[in-house]
Parts: C-alpha cells; structure tokens; sequence
C-alpha cells in the first residue's frame, strides 16, 4: 500500500498563493470525490487551514506516478496554472507522508510552535472525509493515529504550555494574581486591534464584566458590540479606573494616559485592591513610576515580549520530546501497515497456489477418464490439505516476525519468488 | 516505628510526590490521586494516633506525641481548605510540613515515667482545640509565605516557569485568611475549655502561667491580621507579612515557653 501527500504550506508558499489554492469544506468534499471517481486515488482527504493546502491519498494498484496526478489534479481543481505551483510544493511518500501528517496534527509545523487548533483542524476534516467515505482503512488509521499522537504530545509534552502572544499573556497574568477571571472586571483602554484580541481572550476566560473606553466614543462602541462590553466616557476615565482588577492599555498618544499621580488617586479610592496595568501602547501609555505604587503590578509591551520569548523557546526546547513520541507512533503505524500487507500476501499466495492446484489438477487428470467424479474430488481435496499443511508453518512465522525491517524483507521475498506483484494492496 | 507510622509516613509522601506532579502538569486525575492518598493518611495517622496515646484520648504527655497530633491536625485543616476552596495547587508546600513534623514525631518515643497529668474529656478538648489552632496558622504562615514569594517574583518581573504554576495571589490570600478563622475559633473555644479545666481543678480561671499569656497575645495578633487585612493600608503583601510575623509568636509559645517557661503546660 502506498501512502502519497501533496501540498503546500506557509513555509514554502505566500499568503496570496495559499488563499488560491484552499479549499472550502464543500470544495474538499468535491474534489476527494473526483479523485477517486476519476481513478487517481483510491481513499483520499483534503486537510486545508489557512496555513496549507494538503492532499492526503492511497492510489489504487498499479498507479504510476500519483504523486504527479495529484498535482495536475490540484492546479486543474483551482484554476491555476501549474507553473505557478512549481518550487510550493512538496512531495511525501509513505512513511515521510505519516511523519509529516503526525506533526502537523501535533502544531511541530504550525506557524505558531504547538499551537491547539490545527489539531481541531484535523479532527474535522477527517471526519468530513470520512462521513463521505472517502477514506478506507489506510487513511483512517493513519488520521485516527495522528489525533492520538496530537492529543499525547498535548498532554505529555509543554509544546502548548505557556501564552505565546501578548495578549493572551497578559491575560494570563491576570490569573496569576486574581485565580479564575469569573467575578473580575476588566477596562480596554484602546479600541484598537490589540484592545480587541485582549477583550476576546477575557472573554474566553470569562472575565465578569468588561469595559471600552477609548478617546473617540464611536469606535469604542464599535468595538464594545463586538466583543460584548460597555462603554466608559473617555471623560470619566480617571472615576473609572476605581473598579476593574486590570486594565490594558493600547492607546496611540505621545504622552502617557494614565499618570502616577492619576493611579496614586484612583489606588486610594480603591483602597488598595490589587490592579494589574497591562501596558501594550508603544510609546508606554502608563507612567512607569507607578509600578513603585503598592498593590500595583505594571508590565508594559517588553516585560509581556520577554515572557512570551521564554514560552517560545521552552517550546523550542520540547520538539524532541514531541518528535520521540511520533517516532514511536509511526513505528505503530508501520507495524500495523506490515500486519494488513502480510494478510494481504498470504492471501495472495493462496491464491496462487491454488490456482497452480487446478492448473496442474486439470493437466493431469485429462489423460484419466477412468477416474469418477468422486474421485477427482477426493484427489482435490488431499492436495489442498498437503498445501495446506505445508503452508501453515511459513504463514505462522510470518506472522510472528517482530522486527519490522525483516517482516517487510520476508514480504518482500515472497512477493518476489512467487510474483505475487500484479496484487499489491 | 511501626507499620502503622510507616503506612502513614508513605501514604504522605506519596501524597506530596503527588502534589508536586499536579503543581507540574495541572492534571486532575494526579491531583485527586494525591487528595486520596492525604486522606489515606489522615486515617492512618488518626489510627497511629490512637496506638500511641495508649490509655489517655490524646498523646499530650509527652512533645512527641503532641508534635504527631499538630501534624494530624494540619493535615486534616489542609484537606478542609482544599474542599472548601477547591485548589489542590498548595498541597505542594503543605505537605513538606506535614511530612517532615510526622516524621520528626516519630522518629523517637519519649518514655514516659512520671504520672499522666489529670485527665478527662475537657482537659482533652482544650489541647486538641489549641493545637488544631497552632496547625492552622502554620498552614496561614506557609500560604502567606509563598503568597510574598509569588508575590515578589509578579512585581519584579521575574517569571520562570515557577510563577505560572503557583497558585493565584487571591486565593492564596483567601486560603491563608480561613486558615487564620479557623485557628481562631478553635483557639478560643480551646482556651475557654482550658479556664473551664483550671476551675475545676484549682478553683480559679487564671494563675499567670506564661503559657496563658503569650496565647492571649497570639489571639490579639492574629484577629488584628484578620482586620488590617482589610484595610487600605495592609491589604496584600503586608498583610501577608504580618500573617508570617504572628507566626513567630505561635514558634515561640511552642518551643520556648512550652520547654522553658510554662510550668504545667508542657508539650502542648
């Protein structure tokens, strides 16, 4: 059986030729049909993310040059001249196309180092493929192995651990000092994009109550309807900031917004209840002197780059961890691949052998018309159970091989010997 | 030691390995392993406990023994707060405590030659409620501590992998406030039982023993932690440090006062 992907990603081709070249959940369903309808593959699955564009598939016997097929297939299916495609896309084969599958479902080839949705990704085009019956046996368990490898590397590695982006680490220091964001207020100064990634991350973390202010009001609400927060006059900013545990900061303004003396102020007001000031603006929007104020804990736009720089690189440091765990299931892949290809062969070699029986049965008994129906049957039957009997061992040893390299090569030497070729999976 | 102090010395240590693999992966699974394993121990310390009190209900007569009943008692608080707040991520460092003051309990048994004190189920309630008192602010002192900690490493920026496993600075304060309301109540029902006892014993409530003096002192320190602790000026990390500073009274009425000073109130 072989395994073929084709495909492109976001390291070897632009944004603007990966939006050409994806597929809707419509499109992949209709393009695995008119592969398999038109004889390319046998089972097929299209994985397409925003960062790539995949072909997974097993070509039908005998299939020369697949690989190939899949790709005029790809360019004709997206209207794009093949040329265009050339140098974007790479080629893998069976155990290499299992590998690159396993990592991309553990987010080792995500842009974004073990980041957790390619592994939905994942999930649900295969269940699409797989609800159509686009899929068979091989490309079934080859997907289920690779959300068993992802959510183990998941668990069992840091790959995932630790915000990589400043937002959602701001967000996360946020838990640090006040537990679960449930009964906590939060105020966006800011309605830019950052304000808006933060609220969204608040969100999620189901942060109580969450406020906008920002210096134009008609922005504010823009955003506020977006992410479900009220509004706060940017006039009555320096009352507002007497209630919200944090407050993060995105504001363009040359000077900072919110000044020692204001923070000073408002900490008396709140008497002293922690606040987390999370600084995003570039220049500074928070004076630094009030990171001195007591119960006042500032991080600005470096503290948060370095925290998410450290994540970054303890995710770095866990790729081997993640890549033994995908040696180990690519192992099993591979060893439940030989068990199905040794069923396969010794099938086949029944096969053979039996038609050699008939052959040889028919030849011989031509010349002895003495002999009864009966008989003829009889004979049959006893070299079946010769066969059989001679047979049974080999069959048995065979299958008990447990090193892979040498089941493959015993496989391989039956193939060969009794030209059981013409029959691959 | 016998079995039953190995059983709970291993049960204990399972527990914090526990504790420390959760602290590490946040898995639920592990955390309950390690909330089970605790509670194993406490019914097996609670048997061992029984085994070595012998013919009185409590093991006061010897600091020993006393030491082994304050570890019960910790654990058991422990177990409480984590019911009651539903955070396993402290069991990490309460455990150590625990581990360590039972081992130390039993590591050596003290024979006892000289006649067991009076006895009687009031004398018994004032110690039990006391001690449970002091193993209670020991496990606000141990909270608080690592609230400071957090709480240095949040301001000044230094974020190790440490700081994102630790648990939240409000709960540790929450945590360590009902530990401090617990050792409260409980002093203070084990002190009135103490006069109750005295009375009954010597005719009068109060003979100036150094023992019932620092109690009243740490009384007073912890129930103004409990109100500065809402104040502008001490909430947060000041608060904190005072828990830590009140508990260098319970120190030293355990250690100096009761070895020392107290002339009746030895070990407890």
């Amino acid at each position: 059986m072989e395994i073929v992907l084709i495909g492109l990603n976001h390291l070897t081709a632009p944004v603007e030729l990966r939006e050409r070249v994806s597929f809707t959940q419509d499109e992949a369903q209709r393009a695995a049909e008119q592969l398999r309808s038109g004889g390319v593959l046998s089972e097929t699955l299209v994985l397409s993310t925003c960062n790539r564009s995949e072909l997974y598939g097993v070509p039908p016997e005998s299939a020369a040059d697949s690989a190939a097929a899949m790709e005029r297939f790809f360019s004709s299916f997206h209207r794009i001249e093949p040329e265009s495609l050339n140098g974007s896309m790479y080629r893998r084969h069976d155990r290499e196309a299992v590998r690159h599958l396993f990592r991309v479902a553990s987010g080792l080839d995500s842009m974004l180092l073990g980041e957790a949705e390619i592994l939905g990704q994942v999930r649900e085009a295969y269940r699409v493929a797989a609800d159509s019956g686009a899929t068979g046996p091989v490309l079934n368990r080859m997907f289920q192995g690779a959300l068993e490898v992802g959510k183990r590397i998941r668990t069992e590695t840091e790959i995932g651990k630790g915000p990589v982006s400043v937002a959602f680490a701001g967000v996360k220091l946020a838990e640090r000092i006040f537990g679960k964001l449930r009964g906590h207020s939060a105020l966006i100064l800011g309605a830019g994009a950052t304000g808006e990634q933060v609220a969204g991350h608040l969100r999620d973390r189901g942060i109580s109550r969450l406020h906008v202010a920002n210096r134009s009001a008609e922005r504010a609400q823009e955003l506020a309807t977006r992410v479900g927060a009220e509004v706060v006059s940017w006039d009555a900013l320096a009352a507002a900031l007497e209630w919200p545990d944090l407050i993060v900061c995105s504001v363009a303004s040359p000077e900072a917004v919110l000044s020692r003396e204001i923070l000073e102020r408002a900490m008396a007001r709140r008497s002293n209840r922690s606040l987390l000031l999370v600084d995003l603006g570039v220049p500074r929007n928070v004076e630094a002197g009030a990171a001195g104020l007591y119960n006042v804990y500032l991080y600005n736009l470096d503290d948060l780059s370095e925290i998410v720089e450290q994540n970054k690189r303890a995710r770095q440091a866990e790729i081997p961890r993640a890549e033994s765990i995908i040696d180990e299931h690519i192992s099993k892949f591979e060893a439940w691949q030989a068990s199905v290809e040794t069923g396969v062969v010794l099938r086949q070699l029944r096969e053979r052998v039996a038609a050699e029986r008939d052959v040889f049965l028919r030849e011989r008994l031509a010349s002895m018309p003495q002999l009864s129906e009966e008989d003829r049957r009889r004979m049959a039957q006893l070299i079946d159970e010769m066969l059989d009997r001679i047979l049974l061992e080999p069959a048995e040893r065979l299958k008990g091989v447990s090193d892979l390299r040498r089941k493959l090569q015993n496989l391989e030497a039956l193939r060969d010997l009794f030209r059981l070729d013409q029959g691959k999976l | 030691m016998n079995y039953l102090v190995l059983a709970t010395a291993v049960c204990y240590a399972a527990s914090l390995a526990g504790y420390v693999v959760f602290l590490n992966n946040a898995r639920v699974g592990i955390g309950r392993l390690a909330t089970l394993l605790l509670a194993a121990g406490i019914v097996l310390h609670y048997l061992a406990l029984l085994d070595r009190s012998g013919s009185h209900t409590v093991p006061y007569d010897d600091l020993y023994g006393s030491l082994s009943l304050f570890a019960w008692l910790l654990a058991v608080t422990y177990l409480g707060l984590e019911f009651f707040h539903r955070q396993r991520a402290v069991g990490a460092f309460v455990l150590p405590v625990v581990l360590v003051v039972f081992v130390l309990s039993h590591a050596e048994r003290k024979l006892v030659v000289t006649a067991p004190p009076v006895g009687g189920p009031l004398l018994a309630l004032h110690i039990t409620l006391n001690v449970w008192g002091y193993a209670a602010f020991t496990l606000s002192a141990v909270l608080s501590l690592i609230y400071l900690i957090q709480n240095q490493l949040l301001r000044h920026h230094r974020l190790g992998a440490v700081v994102w496993r630790f648990p939240a600075l409000e709960v540790l304060e929450r945590m360590s406030r009902s530990g401090v309301v617990v050792g409260l109540a409980m002093l203070l029902v084990g002190i009135a039982f103490g006069f109750l006892w005295m009375h009954r014993i010597w005719g009068q409530y109060w003979n100036g023993d150094p023992k019932e003096v620092i109690t009243l002192v740490i009384l007073g320190a912890y129930a103004s932690y409990l109100w500065l602790g809402r104040t502008t000026a001490w909430r947060g990390a000041r608060a904190s440090a005072l828990c830590v500073f009140n508990f260098l009274f319970v120190l030293f009425s355990y250690t100096v006062v009761n070895l020392y000073l107290s002339s009746f109130h030895r070990y407890f």
